[in-house]
């Protein structure tokens, strides 16, 4: 590591000297390509589905197409794969565990999915979103759906992510198999990965093992960002056997372990995060009638999340904060094709077990330990149907899909029940909710002209959190929460529109969406009530704002200079207000980013600039402060090399060139995004 | 018909005489300990005759509010003595002086009529040169009997404190006992207190219709309260004070107090505020 080291050295000076040349040409690029430049976008092919939807589809797995120059950078973190999406941003915590936020709203707004089963954290601080407990060498892509769009695997509000597992699915691809290897040189992260597959037409089988492990990083300027190392390994396999010619059992297993993760921004640090997932499916080509591609699932996963403060300075009161998430569930779905319309229809369910409890040591050791369930055993059980139907109107699309939902949320724990019934005398030990979700999305075409506009409602259920928690310190703006049972569903209203002028060298399209979320779940301050944390600053309760108003909208450009260079970019824009006027928290400001690539097949560069203004719209009741501008540039290289039938493929970057120290929106607290890195990293597959 | 239906009445009624005289047997009323749940906590022997001490929870005799049960056996048969009269006076020999504490009467319990029910209050507990001690005089077949024994008041083990012992601003020395919780939870307790006045060294009536404010704290993390208490107001049923508590986890609370006479004015206790940590008046728990 420390050969290492050297060689970041000396790269960072090589870059100080030349970093007037840099600003001068990136000047250059910025007069010339006045509007923009932009990251190339992973979007696979479009189907009919997704020219219908304004869906984004993310490439993770290259190794089915090899095509390995899509990747901005293969082996890096899902959490960074996300963040290249146009909708996404990742909150951070740390160097690890980054939770996604789609249209500016978080994880209990969102479905995330892998494969379509549901899975829920266990950490009541949000320190292990879902997609902290699968790895990129997991899957082949993530499906990003936006606002009632994304119902299809559950109720949301914002937008749903599908993290679709990679597997062989009866290709003709033999054995075959591949090591992985990268360096980072920031926080000295070595990654190692390995797989082994083997797919016929009757049986398939994927493996794939990864471990990373990382040290501290450093921000710009040399500052070192204290308890953000992490180490994590992931283990995955997944296979189908032919039963007959048009069926088909499946069974998947991923077991995901971090420990000593730290969260520089949090109070506390990680010491076990753990998830074992797995599923078995059957699929059948064709059921009765017309009905046909009949998928079914049962599946089930385990969540284990021990938080730890023992590795911390000066903590003002030693405590444990473990918690468990599991889930069981099942999906059966099935598509139906007739005439002009397309039908899928889905039954799923699933029940859910959080428990999450807190021991607090006081410093007198005579005294006895301080205990609390801060998720009183809250069993969620919930089950729904999705229909949708695709209709072709004659040169135009209609997509309508419909979500109902029945879902119970009991507290089991009657330690927990009692708890919360301090707060709630009147509250019962089981509530019941009806969700529904119904939405029309139309698609018209006049060459090179595409329209697209959609109107939907829907609402959710309160998270865990936000009906059950008790006493769940925020650090971002220093208070404690506590959930109500008796809020009402949050329920949105949205419309999106998105036009378009494609032809063969230049993309342009502009595209908005608007929701108004009436009963829109917030924390409001309760003077009357006591912090419980030591030094928080007051208590919170979550409540239904009257409502509140989210509006997003970016315009993208693509242009193709020569078949193998192009330049493409992305500037948006965001608003959300509650029925005050008054400023939501965690809302992007104006941000931009653009690119320029080259890829030729063997050899592919690209050079990218990632930014954002300053934060105008700001709430410091949510601990929120001014986020200054920021812009970074990276700069990439890829080339493949062939021997024989193998082939290696070889990666080397630098992201924030400049060594910027900057902190976005997202950024808990304000910790400083990483500086300058440099990263290489090398895949060896063996066909 | 009619002669028939009277015939049976007739046997009837005398099964019924037959089987109640066999219930009339004199079979000892207890065959059924109903203290078999309880503690011995003293047996203290005279005149021929056993007094049983119990107590429900405890072990021993503790500073604060302790609820007893007495019955008196005859150590010739070793039977009860049905509806004892029985009265207790406990006194604290100090170096200086001699004091009683605030008690009940005895009285016999509703289910069993040969056990006695009453509380005795300690403000204090004994040490090596100042002891308490109970006389018991009581009524058994007509003929009075008295016995003294020594007892050993301790504080609770848990060293929490249930029970003040206080000087108003009224100038009035008043005691103040924690009932209830005696088994905490994380939930809304109920919370029962009773409060006397020492009128002299050997009389300590209930005081009525004052209040007691309640406001629980966690003084290891960071002194933080709870919320919907209810203040202790007074029950003239039961003559004591009751009120809620909210214990938002578990550890050691410490419940300050403020007493209030029947026109609200501060009698003893402070608010707890930024600079003022504790009221003098307060209660301890801890589970």
């Amino acid at each position: 590591m420390n050969i290492y080291k050297c060689i970041h050295k000396v790269c960072t000076i090589l870059m100080e000297t030349s970093r007037s040349i840099c600003i001068w040409v990136l000047l250059l690029v910025i007069f010339i390509f006045p509007i923009n430049i932009g990251a190339q976008e992973l979007v696979l092919p479009k189907d009919s589905i997704i020219t219908i939807n304004l869906d984004e589809v993310i490439l993770i797995s290259a190794k089915k197409t090899l095509d390995y120059h899509r990747q901005p950078k293969p082996l890096s973190t899902l959490d960074e794969y996300l963040e290249s999406s146009k909708k996404v941003d990742m909150v951070k915590r740390g160097a690890y565990a980054w939770e996604p936020t789609l249209n500016n709203m978080f994880s209990e707004r969102l479905s995330v999915t892998i494969d379509g089963m549901r899975i829920f954290g266990a950490c009541t601080d949000k320190m292990d979103p879902v997609t902290s407990y699968v790895d990129v060498s997991n899957l082949s892509q993530a499906h990003i759906a936006s606002g009632q769009q994304g119902t299809e695997h559950g109720n949301t509000i914002g937008g749903a992510i599908n993290l679709e597992l990679d597997r062989g699915n009866f290709k003709e691809t033999g054995l075959y198999g591949g090591v992985e290897m990268g360096f980072e040189s920031n926080n000295q992260m070595g990654v190692v990965g390995a797989e082994l597959n083997y797919s016929n037409s009757n049986f398939y089988v994927d493996t794939d093992v990864i471990y990373r492990k990382a040290e501290n990083y450093f921000a710009g300027g040399d500052e070192e960002v204290e308890f953000s190392q992490f180490e994590k390994y992931n283990f995955s396999a997944n296979g189908g056997y032919k039963i007959a010619e048009d069926q088909a059992l499946t069974a998947s297993l991923i077991y995901d372990e971090a420990r000593d993760v730290g969260y520089p921004a949090l109070t506390m640090d990680v010491s076990l995060a753990r998830a074992i997932i797995a599923s078995v499916g059957f699929e059948q080509d064709a059921l009765w009638g017309s009905l046909n591609n009949w998928k079914s699932k049962l599946y089930f996963n385990k969540v284990t999340h021990v938080m730890d403060d023992t590795k911390r300075p000066d903590v003002p009161i030693h405590m444990d904060m473990p918690g468990w998430s599991d889930t069981y569930g099942f999906y059966s779905q099935a598509a139906l094709q007739a005439k002009k319309h397309q039908f899928l229809f889905k039954v799923d369910g699933y029940y859910n077990k959080s428990l999450a409890e807190m021991t607090m040591y006081p410093n007198d050791p005579n005294e006895l330990p301080m205990f609390m369930l801060t998720w009183p055993d809250v069993r969620t059980a919930n089950a729904g149907v999705y229909a949708e139907d695709e209709l072709d109107l004659n040169g135009s699309f209609l997509k309508i899909a419909t979500r109902m939902t029945v879902q119970n949320q009991n507290v089991a724990d009657e330690f927990g029940l009692n708890s919360l019934k301090i707060f709630y005398p009147e509250m019962e030990k089981s509530k019941t909710r009806f969700l529904k979700s119904i939405s029309g999305q139309w698609h018209k075409m006049w060459m090179p002209w595409h329209f697209n506009a959609g109107l939907s409602y829907g609402d959710r259920a309160p998270s865990v959190t936000e009906g059950y928690g008790f006493y769940l310190f925020n650090s971002f703006d220093n208070h404690d929460y506590i959930g109500d049972p008796g809020l009402a569903n949050e329920k949105s209203m949205e419309a999106n529109t998105k036009i378009s002028w494609e032809k063969s060298k230049l993309k342009l399209s502009a595209e908005a969406n608007f929701f108004h979320i009436a009963d829109y779940i917030i924390g409001e301050i309760d003077p009357s009530l006591s912090v419980m944390t030591i030094g928080a600053e007051g208590v919170k309760i979550y409540k239904n704002l009257e409502y509140a108003n989210l509006f997003n909208t970016s315009l993208d450009m693509e242009y193709a200079i020569l078949p193998e260079l192009k330049w493409s970019g992305l500037i948006s824009y965001h608003r959300g207000t509650d029925n005050n006027g008054d400023n939501i928290p965690f809302i992007s400001p104006f941000s931009y980013r653009s690119g320029l690539q080259f890829d030729n097949r063997s050899f592919s560069a690209a050079f990218r600039i990632t930014g954002a203004g300053k934060q105008v719209n700001y709430n410091p009741e949510f601990g929120e402060d001014q986020t200054q501008a920021y812009t970074v540039c990276s700069l990439t290289f890829g080339k493949t090399f062939k021997f024989n039938n193998d082939s290696m493929y070889a990666k080397f970057g630098v992201e924030n060139i400049f060594d910027e120290n900057y902190s976005t929106y997202t950024d808990w607290k304000n910790i400083p995004r990483m500086g300058r890195n440099f990263f290489l990293t090398l895949s060896y597959s063996i066909n | 018909m009619k002669t028939i239906k009277l015939g049976l009445v007739t046997i009837l009624a005398a099964v019924g005489m037959i089987s109640c005289s066999s219930d009339g047997d004199d079979s000892p009323k207890n065959d059924v300990n109903p203290l078999a749940e309880f503690n011995l906590i003293a047996n203290i022997e005279a005149n021929g005759h056993s007094l049983e001490l119990y107590s429900e929870g405890k072990t021993g005799f503790t500073t604060g509010y302790n609820e007893l049960f007495v019955r008196i056996k005859n150590n010739a048969d070793d039977t009860y003595y049905t509806n004892p009269e029985i009265t207790w006076l406990p006194v604290m020999h100090m170096m200086s002086m001699n004091h009683s504490c605030p008690i009940s009467e005895l009285s016999i319990s509703d289910d069993y009529d040969t056990v006695a029910t009453g509380y005795i209050v300690f403000q204090m507990p004994g040490n090596t040169d100042e002891f308490w001690d109970i006389t018991f005089t009581y009524e058994v077949e007509g003929q009075e009997f008295s016995v003294t024994e020594t007892i050993d008041v301790t504080a609770p083990s848990d060293g929490k404190q249930a029970v003040s012992s206080f000087m108003g601003s009224d100038d009035v020395r008043y005691v103040l006992a924690m009932v209830e919780p005696t088994d905490p939870k994380v939930a809304v307790n109920d919370i029962k207190a009773m409060l006397f006045k020492m009128e002299s060294m050997m009389s300590f009536p209930i005081v009525e219709n004052y209040s007691v404010a309640l406001d629980p704290r966690m003084p290891s993390m960071g002194n933080h309260s709870s919320p919907n208490n209810e203040d202790l107001t007074y029950d003239a049923v039961t003559k004591a004070y009751n009120g809620k508590l909210s214990l938002t986890m578990t550890g050691y609370w410490k419940l300050n107090l403020k007493l209030l006479n029947s026109t609200g004015e501060v009698l003893k206790g402070e608010d707890i505020t930024d600079e003022n940590e504790a009221s003098s008046l307060y209660f301890e728990l801890e589970f």
